[in-house]
């Protein structure tokens, strides 16, 4: 069962695994550091679709499925999927997700989505409802830029501060193996808007979003960044992830030693002329599966707190001249269980 | 958060990079001028055939129109503008990309509502303003002639 520690943070109590994992991209992330780690890049930005949209939902097939065929278990067997993409309507999961016949909660909390997916899929497995659930997110470059920016061949230029959206997807399913990486802990995300307007220094937009949960989550449970070997953020880049070192120190938490970001991580930012890094649902999702689960597996890191950051405006409000709302939800990873009462 | 919007926007700001104006400036002129030395080659190469000047000059925007939708159509033309920037945004070049670029994109949704009805999103507001731009601009001259 999960104990509430203050408002919107939990601790999972039966500590549920991460029984399977699966990362899918393109070409360019396949070309990035982690690009050996991923369980396929796909050359083809159309994953033999015709159009991006229905690619971007190939991903989501193909996460759900590897995840799946890792775990050893079938779709019948998983009791609750969370999906999002930042596709209009979430259009990205409903169509990639469609035929496996799961219950299905689709969601969006824009990049942070697969934090938002993973410790609503944590809570319903440690409350005991269900006994196994699968979380997904994804994002594509080109049905991203289309919908958010400019047609793909518009010789528009960005600024230094803008961020490259990652194709790629990535599932996990989580249930009771009792084998490592466990979930030990959720921290619900509340809404941050330190009235950022330009859409093109997301990671400005987020970075307030991620300290505030973070800080929440130190204190309900009462530890301190030093407890952690990594606290990994969503896609804050180069910009935002300077402004969170800043604004936590302004409250006496140095997280310097600790800190890292998907969206620094998922690619070479100078060779690979991301700008400030790389973002979308995709970028957390998949450096999560494809990196972070393999080090905590493998031992290497047994404490690591995730935190997938997302900007919530949408082109309207954008365009309507509102400032950019944050979100960061954060789950707390380990290769170890919380020390289990006596077993009668 | 202990800090005010004021505050946090300074930091913004400090934190987010500039643009290399060293670099992107320089670019965008080497480019923008090396259109117009096309330009003006394409004129004296038009009035060579014999064309006058009024339509060796309509020819060489035609000509400049073509060879951006075609380079567009390659995929050519964003690399190109990457490093040129406003070098081949501002000229006659740069419209036709923006025309050119959503046809493309948007023929997934079909060639009346996707590549029709999209086509002029980036140009469309260009054409609206500058027609008004146009008009008032008559009524100016109209006024100034009245005397």
């Amino acid at each position: 069962m999960s104990e509430l520690l203050s408002r919107g943070v939990f601790r999972l109590m039966s500590c549920p695994s991460i029984e399977g994992a699966a990362a899918i991209v393109g070409a360019k992330e396949g070309e990035g550091p982690l690009g050996a780690l991923f369980d396929q890049v796909h050359e083809d930005s159309y994953l033999g679709q015709d159009t991006w949209e229905k690619a971007e939902s190939q991903l989501q097939t193909q996460a759900v499925q590897t995840a799946l065929k890792k775990s050893g278990h079938k779709p019948d067997e998983i009791g609750l999927l969370f999906a999002g993409d930042l596709l209009n309507q979430c259009i990205g999961s409903s169509y990639g997700l469609r035929e496996l016949q799961i219950p299905f909660y689709g969601l969006y909390g824009a990049c942070s989505t697969m934090g938002e997916g993973l410790g609503l899929a944590a809570l319903f497995t440690d409350s005991g409802l269900i006994r196994r659930a699968a979380a997904v997110t994804s994002s594509h470059f080109c049905s991203a830029e289309r919908q958010f920016r400019y047609p793909l061949e518009y010789g528009g230029v960005r600024p230094p501060s803008a961020q490259w959206t990652v194709t790629g997807a990535g599932a996990v399913v989580v249930g009771p193996s009792g084998k490592p990486p466990y979930l030990k802990g959720v921290a619900t995300g509340m809404i941050q808007d330190l009235g950022v307007t330009d859409i093109n220094n997301m990671g400005a937009a987020m970075a307030p979003a991620a300290a505030d949960t973070i800080r929440r989550y130190l204190e309900a449970t009462q530890t301190q960044p030093s407890d952690y070997d990594r606290i990994i953020t969503g896609d804050l880049g180069a910009v935002g992830s300077e402004l969170l070192l800043d604004l936590l120190g302004r409250e006496q938490i140095d997280l310097s030693a600790q800190h890292d970001d998907c969206g620094l991580l998922i690619f070479n930012r100078e060779e690979q002329d991301v700008h400030a890094g790389g973002s979308g649902c995709g970028c957390s999702a998949s450096v999560l599966c494809a990196h972070i689960l393999n080090e905590i597996q493998s031992g290497r890191w047994n404490e690591v707190l995730f935190i997938p950051t997302g900007a919530l405006m949408s082109t309207v409000s954008v365009q309507q001249g509102e400032s950019i709302p944050g979100i960061a939800h954060l789950v707390h990873l380990s290769s170890k269980r919380w020390p289990q009462p006596e077993q009668e | 958060m202990n800090i005010t919007q004021a505050e946090y926007g300074e930091l913004a700001k400090k934190a987010s990079p500039n643009t290399k104006s060293y670099k992107t400036i320089p670019s965008a002129f080497v480019v923008g001028g090396g259109i117009c030395v096309i330009g003006q080659l394409l004129f004296a190469l038009y009035r060579d055939l014999g064309l006058n000047e009024d339509s060796a000059t309509t020819l060489v925007s035609i000509s400049l129109i073509a060879l951006s939708a075609i380079l567009t159509g390659l995929g050519v033309f964003d690399n190109i503008a990457k490093f040129a920037g406003a070098g081949t945004l501002v000229p006659i070049t740069g419209f036709a990309n923006a025309v050119v670029s959503p046809a493309l994109e948007f023929k997934s949704e079909g060639f009346v509502l996707g590549l029709g009805a999209k086509m002029f999103l980036i140009a469309g507001p260009v054409i609206v303003y500058g027609t008004l731009a146009s008009i008032l601009y008559g009524i100016i001259l109209w006024i100034i002639r009245l005397f």
